[in-house]
């Protein structure tokens, strides 16, 4: 398993309703892309987050694909529609098989 | 004789132009962190003690734009991941004498403004002392722990946890008494050519800043966003792992990060740079 990762997330407390917000999100990850070489020669295995998906109340807002071209901790902002109260979902799926979830609730003013 | 004026009048449009277009020039923008930190990236006087500079512009003045927005919030800022895993190291007990960083200094942000001190001239030891000397000090003389590689990421990460508590806060160090004679020894180290290319630090970051180095900007080799994310790099870098790489790119044989000679250079640089704000974590190339 890849050490310290850690997934970080910014979304608003708050938003009226019919609101686009944007939400934040990082997760420190090494991204190794399996093309390099350690100081022996032999090759680095492949360990990188191969998909990232978020879920606002069961239902999807994105689904990643992340390919090895992608940099350490990668980074994603995106818009979501929000209509009601809520939670948003985060997961991200490691080569692994680690999961790593986080979930942020969201209040309608 | 027409024809020459002629010549002469477009060579001077030409440069109007590049003037206006401002590709390499510093960029006229404000920075500030989180919405509410200020930061001091431009100063219209340099110190009275340094020669050579008349205005002082912080290294993010010769980023892009995406680059400068990214230091702008802290969720953005790569750096924030180190200050993050410094914080646990910092409540977390290390060594012989059951203590952690906490256990002494409480909360981080006791160690506000400290960064714009470093590096200062050490009563006690009799030697000037930069952040991961002290650092080492208090692991292995107070927490009884091993003390840390200076390149280490432990190290790095807590150098940018201690910046981060000083950032707005303008550099303010020492150049007298007796730091003197390192700042002297610094001085003398910037203004001399080093390597196969004959580059002192000056030709660059004095003569040239603004201008290209190949496809990148030279800034003026201000040290107060240090340690600094290099998105090259993906990861934070120390004030001497930067001499060391600036060195070698001259093709020279490099000082040892935590040498006495790159210690006095760092005071000499920082105080180049009094009077901008403590930026580190910055992100830059």
């Amino acid at each position: 398993m890849a050490k310290d990762v850690k997934p970080r997330v910014k979304v608003p407390s708050s938003a009226a309703a019919g609101d686009v917000v944007t939400i934040k999100t990082l997760i420190s990850h090494p991204m190794e892309s399996g093309q390099r070489k350690d100081k022996d020669g032999s090759l680095i295995p492949r360990s990188i987050i191969n998909r990232f998906t978020c879920d606002f109340n069961g239902q999807n807002v994105i689904d990643v694909t992340l390919e090895p071209a992608i940099s350490t901790n990668p980074y994603f902002e995106f818009d979501a529609k929000v209509d009601a109260a809520g939670e948003f979902k985060f997961t991200w799926y490691d080569d692994d098989g680690s999961v790593y979830e986080e979930t942020k609730a969201i209040e309608v003013a | 004789m027409k024809m020459r004026i002629l010549a002469g009048t477009c060579a001077l449009a030409a440069f109007a132009l590049s003037g206006l277009s401002a590709v390499a020039d510093p960029a006229d923008d404000t920075l500030v962190v989180n919405g509410e930190i200020q930061m001091i990236t431009h100063t219209d006087k340099a110190p009275d003690y340094i020669d050579g500079l008349s205005e002082q512009y912080s290294g993010w003045h010769f980023r892009e734009a995406d680059t400068r927005v990214m230091q702008a919030d802290d969720f953005d800022n790569p750096g924030m991941l180190g200050v993050e895993a410094a914080t646990e190291v910092w409540n977390a007990v290390d060594g012989s004498e059951g203590k952690a960083c906490a256990s002494c200094h409480e909360a981080p942000e006791s160690m506000a403004g400290v960064r714009t001190q470093m590096p200062s001239f050490n009563e006690a030891k009799g030697e000037m002392y930069t952040m991961e000397m002290y650092i080492n000090e208090c692991r292995a003389e107070r927490m009884g722990a091993e003390a840390w590689d200076w390149d280490s990421s432990d190290m790095v990460n807590m150098t940018a946890l201690i910046s981060s508590v000083s950032r707005g806060m303008p550099m303010n160090v020492a150049v007298d008494g007796p730091a003197q004679s390192y700042w002297e020894k610094g001085k003398e180290m910037y203004y001399t050519r080093y390597g196969q290319l004959e580059l002192a630090c000056s030709n660059c970051h004095e003569d040239n800043y603004g201008n290209f180095i190949r496809a990148d900007h030279l800034s003026q080799g201000q040290i107060n966003g240090f340690p600094v994310y290099r998105l090259k790099d993906a990861k934070l870098s120390s004030i001497h792992n930067r001499f060391k790489g600036c060195i070698r790119d001259t093709r020279g044989e490099t000082f040892k990060p935590g040498s006495p000679e790159l210690i006095a250079l760092e005071l000499y640089v920082a105080s180049r740079g009094n009077g901008l704000s403590v930026e580190g974590p910055s992100v830059r190339n």
